[in-house]
């Protein structure tokens, strides 16, 4: 770190801005980012690597573990075909993480409307618990919740199945949404739902005709959120189903692909690297929703 | 209402009527309907949040199997983890994985922030790409680092053996995972490489939220970087720097997914934190009161944390909360 130090500490006065000294100073940034970087794909790329070689080639102790000599799909294939992968993981990950994201979308969008902007009693209490429940770790509930779904499961047939987690998840995802969508909703300009309320709109209408169009950042953003935290989620969907086809990626991955044989590895990273894939792609594609929705969930 | 209208006729029944409803209201607030678009988020969040709380309270001040019939002890599930040698343990190991990884990513989250500010090229590839361990699933990537510590595949103990000029160095191979102290660091070291990206993005948008004029100014005061980061930078970023690592820290404090994938809380219960410690004893063991009281000895420095935050939030801004 020795460089990234020099990056912003050496550089000197005004008087030694010439095309050298730029130059010089954006090189040491360059070279300074790139450990950062590799650092943080390091452990993508050997899960990549490893998840296209053979069973020999990673049992073979002389070969180097950090590129793979021929390129094999067999890892792929045994996920396809022997495990429950793309049949049951994904396809429950998908759906959990619509319904849940869904649900808690719309209920956070009318709870942070009523923050942003609606006068009542009870408004400060409201806010402070919603920021409260935002911070209580799932490690917290994981316990009692088992109760609340074998309640529920009396009525509705939930329990150790992936609608435990439809349930479950708007637990951690309401607050988040409710809270980042405050900040959003109250950057919508006072005078322009007054207009709206004026040529006679209801409250909903307004919310949904005139504010969420211009807060709709804010919702790509909180969806995009939402899916996410739903699709790594991990406590809950371990503690909560037993049932092989009813596991989600991370919980299938994690307690079925592991086993006792030395053999595993290559289907284990293959598996690592198709859960991860989607999320990944997401990202790229709506970085800056991310970036704009990590901010302001720190700094509102 | 009905004797006002019999007594008098219409109007004194008006007169009387309004007072009160306006009272009724003027206690409410002008907006009766924001009850009901905040309804389905009370709901949920006193049927899923509250009441699992208040059950996780009675859990640790009860005895009895899941399922069972519960019966009243008292503290005596807190009485017996403040005595318990692995809860001590937890404590110890959660203080040590959380100050540590929190301070590795306050520190370098702080350069990398500055880097990505002073890269004017390709700042959406290096920004994308610092992100990408946040974003992906905690579990699967852990799964990778998990292949890099492993005794018998270690990356980290081939390079070690194979790699010049690291094999002059004569170490390894290491037990990563199967060494008490090593199991701990390594854990640590992945939650810091998973948390680095937040610190960095957020500090980033803090820093680029400092006006260009405060440092022209000091500039020409004759101001070096050193003096312009003591004296600008870190106090106007101060305020964001607290919040991230407010945030961090809870959610480190509640980590469960990169123990649970690396360790277990293993070996010799050298890297258990609560949630691990409180899935051992709720779910394994199958003593809910024991893993409930667990899991809340968390509570209080969260609450604590909490408000702190709420009263610095609430400095900086004009409106509440």
């Amino acid at each position: 770190m020795a460089s990234s130090a020099a990056a912003f500490g050496v550089s000197t006065q005004n008087r030694a801005k010439t095309p050298g000294w730029r130059l010089r100073q954006s090189v040491i940034t360059y070279v300074s980012l790139i450990p950062y970087v590799a650092f943080a794909l390091f452990p993508l790329y050997i899960t990549l690597v490893t998840s296209l070689k053979s069973k020999q080639e990673i049992n073979n102790p002389n070969l180097s573990p950090f590129w793979a000599l021929g390129i094999t799909i067999e890892n792929y294939q045994y996920l396809a075909e022997k495990t429950h992968f793309f049949d049951h993981w994904m396809l429950n990950t998908v759906l959990v993480s619509v319904f849940s994201t869904a649900i808690s979308v719309i209920i956070g969008i009318l709870a942070a409307y009523a923050l942003a902007r609606l006068r009542f009693r009870g408004v400060e209490v409201f806010g402070v618990a919603v920021f409260v429940t935002y911070l209580v770790p799932t490690s917290l509930l994981f316990l009692p919740l088992i109760n609340v779904i074998n309640f529920l499961d009396k009525f509705l047939h939930v329990r150790d199945t992936y609608w435990s987690l439809v349930l479950t998840y708007p637990t951690f995802l309401i607050p988040f949404v409710t809270w980042l969508l405050m900040g959003y909703f109250r950057t919508v300009p006072v005078e322009v739902e007054e207009c709206a309320y004026l040529d006679g709109c209801g409250r909903l209408r307004t919310l949904v005709t005139i504010v969420l169009p211009m807060a709709l950042p804010g919702v790509i953003c909180a969806i995009l959120f939402g899916f996410t935290l739903c699709w790594n989620e991990f406590l809950y969907s371990l503690v909560f189903i037993q049932d092989e086809l009813h596991k989600t990626l991370s919980v299938g991955v994690v307690t079925e692909l592991i086993r006792g044989d030395i053999y595993f590895w290559g289907s284990l990273m293959g598996a690592c690297i198709l859960g991860s894939l989607p999320i990944i792609v997401l990202y790229a594609f709506f970085m800056d929703y991310y970036v704009s929705g990590l901010t302001a969930g720190a700094i509102k | 209402m009905a004797i006002s209208k019999a007594q008098d006729g219409v109007q004194s029944s008006l007169s009387l009527a309004q007072p009160l409803e306006r009272s009724w209201r003027k206690a409410l607030g002008p907006d009766l309907d924001a009850y009901g678009f905040i309804l389905p988020a009370v709901i949920i969040m006193t049927a899923l949040i509250v009441y699992p709380f208040c059950l996780a309270l009675w859990f640790s001040l009860s005895d009895g199997m899941l399922g069972e019939q519960r019966h009243w002890i008292g503290l005596k599930n807190f009485a017996y983890i403040l005595q318990d040698r692995i809860f001590i343990q937890t404590l110890w190991n959660t203080t040590v994985f959380a100050v540590s990884s929190v301070v590795l990513k306050s520190v370098f989250g702080l350069l990398l922030a500055l880097l990505l500010q002073r890269a004017a090229r390709w700042k959406r590839f290096f920004r994308g790409a610092v992100l990408v361990p946040f974003v992906a699933p905690t579990a699967l990537t852990t799964l990778g680092w998990w292949l890099i510590f492993d005794p018998t595949y270690s990356h980290i103990n081939w390079a070690l053996k194979h790699i010049w000029p690291l094999n002059l160095l004569g170490l390894g191979p290491f037990q990563w995972l199967g060494n008490e102290h090593l199991a701990l660091a390594v854990c640590a070291f992945v939650n810091f490489w998973r948390g680095l990206p937040f610190f960095a993005v957020t500090m980033f948008a803090g820093l680029v939220a400092i006006p260009e004029q405060i440092y022209e100014a000091a500039e020409t005061d004759g101001a070096n970087a050193w003096r312009k980061f003591w004296h600008i930078t870190l106090p106007l970023l101060r305020p964001v720097l607290a919040v991230v690592i407010l945030f961090s820290t809870i959610f480190t404090l509640g980590d469960f997914n990169i123990v649970y994938v690396l360790t277990r809380g293993g070996p010799m219960n050298s890297t258990h934190l609560f949630a691990t410690y409180s899935f051992t004893e709720g779910i394994l063991n199958h003593d809910i009161g024991l893993g409930a009281a667990i899991s809340l000895f968390l509570f209080p420095l969260l609450l604590a944390v909490v408000i702190i935050q709420l009263r610095m939030v609430r400095k900086e801004t004009s409106y509440g909360i």
